[in-house]
């Protein structure tokens, strides 16, 4: 599976006509930046935006920021020519909405395929991303997080598959436990990041923070969103305590201590580390660091 | 290449710009507005100019107002606007872009 | 002749004005004699005067200096009503003098000019269709740019002789005993006005408010008044400030306060007693709202807030986290309302604020100052004076006497629309580098090379990535490309003074 592993916390949509945002898209820190040709553009405007969006990857400076776009869907006529102008543009994950089924992504990854060998791009080189926004696509995640090599995750899109259930959204989000623990789930056994769904009341904080933190404890790798300013409040739940941050920085230690006296056996007062335990203190410390809770060398700042 | 009908892309929002190309038989001419035209008028003539040739389109009129964009968006805006004056919206030119 | 920051300051204009050039930030101790005015002595009973008209007439002379404050902002009514009689009375040949120009007050100068009732101008800025005349050569002699510290400096000094101050003040009494804190117009600290109160010559209070002798506390004394006036209305109270203060929702904007904050924090000069000065605007407030967090997260408590006040800065008085209010002007409704019943916000003037040559001001003590920038270079001048066309639409407010704060820090946008902040050469220089200290952008922050202990400090706070400032201007450049350089002709249309009267730059008028 193509899913190196990187942090996934923050999603940030950008509507694909709009240069003020789409210039300033980068200096906002989020993980990965999502740039909208689908439902943020109107039909009028389809080729105004894919063609803004493919000078804006020839020419801004967006970091370290993992750059997806969302396409137009396969039932419409602008999907081939988005993939091919984003693929020729370089994008690092093209994101296909209304996603239902395996064979969905197998159509989309024969033209990112032909795209690529057209424009002289790598093969293999452009990701996919599938978001599931219907009951058949919950049914089917398995298959679709499975689907190709070229997967890197899958997105929970509520607002369609509340439709989709006859039901809307509340507050307390009972009506998305069943989606969002199958897409875990998919996502997991595939080994691909797990995006759980806007929250569009950007007045409601306290929800914000609710919903976020609810979608942390399940395990979601992070979230779409659709302003900036919930950038920071994701990395606030998705930051490390100190007492996680020293536990990781003792295993950290142990595999070192390990390595040097070259033995294959890890550990920590006088107990064996496992395998997980080393997975979890190398992710705590990439969100320690994400979070500027430790230094360049791995000391934990004392704020 | 000939214009074929008046077309029209951007906004007039701030960052953007709005670019109209019409028929013309006297060469490119240019009717530029831009909040920064001390600085950046013959910038943004020469993208336009560059993305017309491009398409080989030689006898246009361009109306420009420019609302702060970057070079990025005018090359945008133009691509977007040459492709809708030669009837080819959604049949991107792969050479250009 | 080249000053200090390798501006060429013509030699006729030096001659002329006899002025030096800019040779530095350090005022030294130089010894000066101050002036003092003409008192016409009276008992009270011949200060009611009926009308503008004859306040006017009894008062004004042709090629006088008058002068006005600006603490009514955009909802001044005093400036248009004195000015219309004064152009209607035909005088000529007039000094105007007032502490700033808003915009309010843009077409009656004009006219003034165009009719030669006014031939010299000095003032903090101007704006709007004035900038964009002057800029363009409609006033024969060069406009002088002051900081209010300067400005005061130089009214005591005698370089601004008012003959006649026509103060708008939101009430008074039969005597002349005023102050800016009670009366619909309401406005809060009269610090810019004090000092004309104190020099001119001839004093005239207008104000809509008559008062029972004696009122106090009185900002302006019985002692300092000619005559006064009773309008309708001195002033709109919806323009005067902002009324509700709102915090900005712009990301771009609160990123760069939340940089501003890290660099105050983990400066050596964030801890118990500091002082600070944020000034106004969307991101200026925002500043504020994260200091005050940051105060609360390390237990630490500022001695005074310095400058134009806001709301959000009362509220940090109000809970204790800072002991003083310094205030020299009230940018909202919130912070001019309690400056009457707060003893804790002391009511300053301009020269206590920000005068260099007297015995101590109170920029002198500050510790963090924050503050703005139309243009930032790489020698770390700034411009707030010219805009990216080349003309005049801004005002150097306190801004070269704030910047003698030990930590000077200029938040700005990398780039606004297509036009880069951070630039090789500023348009006009009105603060130097050698006062400014950081530069803070959305991308990042740049350190004064000048200052390893804040090099020291900063360098290494994980999240606070630092440029070199010329990197900054490069990653301005990349994105807006390279502009190209302004027109301008050799006619001088402005000059911009530093806080100690010197020469820091000349403006010249635009070539269209």
């Amino acid at each position: 599976m193509a899913a190196e592993e990187r942090l996934r916390r923050t999603m940030m949509f950008v509507p694909g006509n709009n240069p003020a945002m789409i210039k300033d898209a980068g200096i906002f820190g989020a993980d990965s930046i999502m740039f909208d040709l689908e439902d943020a553009v109107s039909l009028a405007e389809k080729d105004a935006a894919r063609y803004l969006i493919y000078e804006a990857l020839q020419t801004v400076d967006y970091g370290d920021a993992e750059l997806v776009v969302r396409i137009n869907g396969l039932d419409t006529p602008f999907y081939q020519n988005d993939i091919k102008a984003m693929v020729k543009a370089g994008i690092d994950v093209i994101r296909l909405p209304k996603v239902e089924s395996a064979e969905m992504i197998h159509t989309l990854e024969t033209l990112v395929a032909e795209a690529e060998q057209t424009f002289g791009r790598e093969i293999g080189t452009t990701h996919l991303m599938a978001a599931i926004e219907s009951a058949r696509g919950v049914v089917n995640a398995n298959e679709i997080a499975q689907a190709s090599d070229r997967m890197i995750g899958i997105a929970l899109s509520a607002e369609d598959y509340t439709t989709d259930m006859k039901t809307h959204r509340y507050p307390d989000g009972q009506e998305l436990l069943y989606a969002r623990n199958v897409i875990l789930h998919a996502a997991r056994a595939a080994g691909i990041a797990a995006f759980d769904t806007v929250f569009t009341d950007l007045n409601d904080e306290a929800g914000f923070y609710r919903e976020t933190e609810l979608i942390h404890q399940l395990g979601f790798d992070g979230k779409s969103l659709i302003n900036p300013r919930q950038i920071d409040m994701v990395n606030q739940v998705y930051q490390p305590t100190q007492k996680e941050i020293l536990t990781a920085q003792n295993v950290i230690a142990a595999i070192e201590a390990a390595r040097q006296k070259g033995s294959g056996v890890i550990a920590m007062n006088g107990q064996m580390v496992d395998r997980p335990v080393v997975l979890r203190a190398e992710r705590v410390m990439r969100l320690a660091k994400a979070n500027h809770l430790v230094d360049s060398e791995g000391n934990y700042i004392e704020k | 290449m000939e214009i074929k009908q008046t077309a029209i892309a951007g906004t007039l929002e701030s960052s953007d710009v709005q670019i109209m190309l019409s028929q013309s038989h006297d060469g490119v001419t240019f009717d530029l507005v831009s909040d920064v035209a001390k600085q950046f008028d013959d910038a943004i003539k020469a993208t336009i100019t560059q993305v017309l040739a491009a398409y080989d389109v030689h006898n246009v009129l361009v109306k420009v107002v420019d609302k702060g964009a970057l070079d990025m968006v005018i090359r945008a805006r133009a691509i977007t606007a040459v492709q809708r004056a030669l009837d080819l919206a959604d049949e991107p030119n792969w050479e250009v872009l | 002749m080249k000053n200090k920051v390798a501006r060429d300051i013509p030699d006729d204009i030096l001659a002329a004005t006899q002025r030096q050039v800019f040779n530095g930030v350090d005022y030294g101790h130089p010894v000066t004699q101050r002036v003092a005015p003409k008192v016409r002595a009276t008992t009270g009973g011949d200060k009611i005067v009926a009308s503008i008209d004859e306040v006017v007439t009894k008062t004004v002379a042709d090629g006088m200096t008058i002068s006005f404050h600006h603490h009514f902002r955009e909802g001044d009514y005093v400036f248009n009503q004195v000015m219309r009689s004064i152009i209607d009375h035909g005088y000529q040949n007039l000094t105007l003098a007032p502490s700033s120009l808003t915009n309010v007050m843009n077409d009656i100068v004009v006219e003034a000019i165009q009719k030669g009732v006014v031939t010299n101008i000095t003032s903090s800025g101007m704006r709007g269709t004035l900038g964009d005349a002057v800029s363009h050569g409609l006033l024969a002699q060069p406009v002088i740019f002051r900081s209010h510290g300067n400005r005061a400096r130089a009214i005591e000094h005698g370089e601004i002789k008012i003959d006649v101050a026509f103060l708008g003040v939101p009430n008074a009494d039969d005597m002349g005993n005023a102050n800016g804190m009670d009366g619909d117009a309401a406005f809060g600290s009269l610090g810019y006005a004090l000092i004309d109160a104190q020099y001119a010559d001839t004093l005239v209070l207008i104000t809509d408010t008559m008062k029972p002798y004696p009122n106090t506390p009185a900002s302006i004394k019985q002692t300092q008044v000619d005559y006064i006036v009773k309008v309708d209305a001195v002033g709109d109270p919806e323009k005067i400030g902002s009324g509700a203060t709102r915090f900005t929702k712009d990301p771009k904007e609160l990123k760069i306060a939340k940089t501003v904050n890290d660099v105050i924090v983990n400066s050596a000069y964030f801890k118990d007693g500091f002082s600070f000065q944020t000034g106004s605007g969307g991101a200026a407030l925002a500043v504020t709202r994260f200091l005050r967090q940051a105060m609360l997260d390390h237990q630490i408590k500022a001695s005074f807030a310095l400058g134009g006040i806001t709301k959000p800065t009362i509220d940090l008085l109000n809970e204790g986290l800072v002991a003083r209010v310094m205030d020299v002007q009230d940018f909202d409704k919130g912070a001019a309302a309690s400056m009457k019943g707060n003893r804790d916000q002391q009511e300053i003037d301009a020269s206590w604020y920000a005068d260099p040559a007297n015995k101590g001001a109170m920029v002198d003590k500050l510790d963090v100052a924050i503050l703005s920038a139309l243009e930032v270079d790489t020698h770390f001048n700034v411009n707030v004076m010219s805009g990216s066309d080349g003309i005049i639409r801004g005002a150097i407010g306190g801004h070269q006497d704030a910047a003698m704060a030990k930590l000077t820090i200029i938040s700005a946008p990398l780039v606004r629309g297509r036009i880069a902040t951070i630039v090789p050469d500023v348009t006009t220089v009105i603060t130097p580098g050698d006062a400014i200290d950081v530069v803070v952008t959305e991308v990042g922050i740049a350190i004064n090379p000048k200052r390893h202990d804040l090099i020291d400090q900063l360098s290494n706070v994980p999240g606070l990535p630092v440029y070199t400032i010329e990197a900054l201007q490069q990653k301005a450049e990349a994105i807006v490309g390279k502009p190209k350089p302004l027109a301008f002709t050799d006619r001088v249309v402005a000059l911009a003074e530093y806080r100690d009267g010197t020469l820091i730059d000349v403006i010249k008028a635009v070539k269209d």
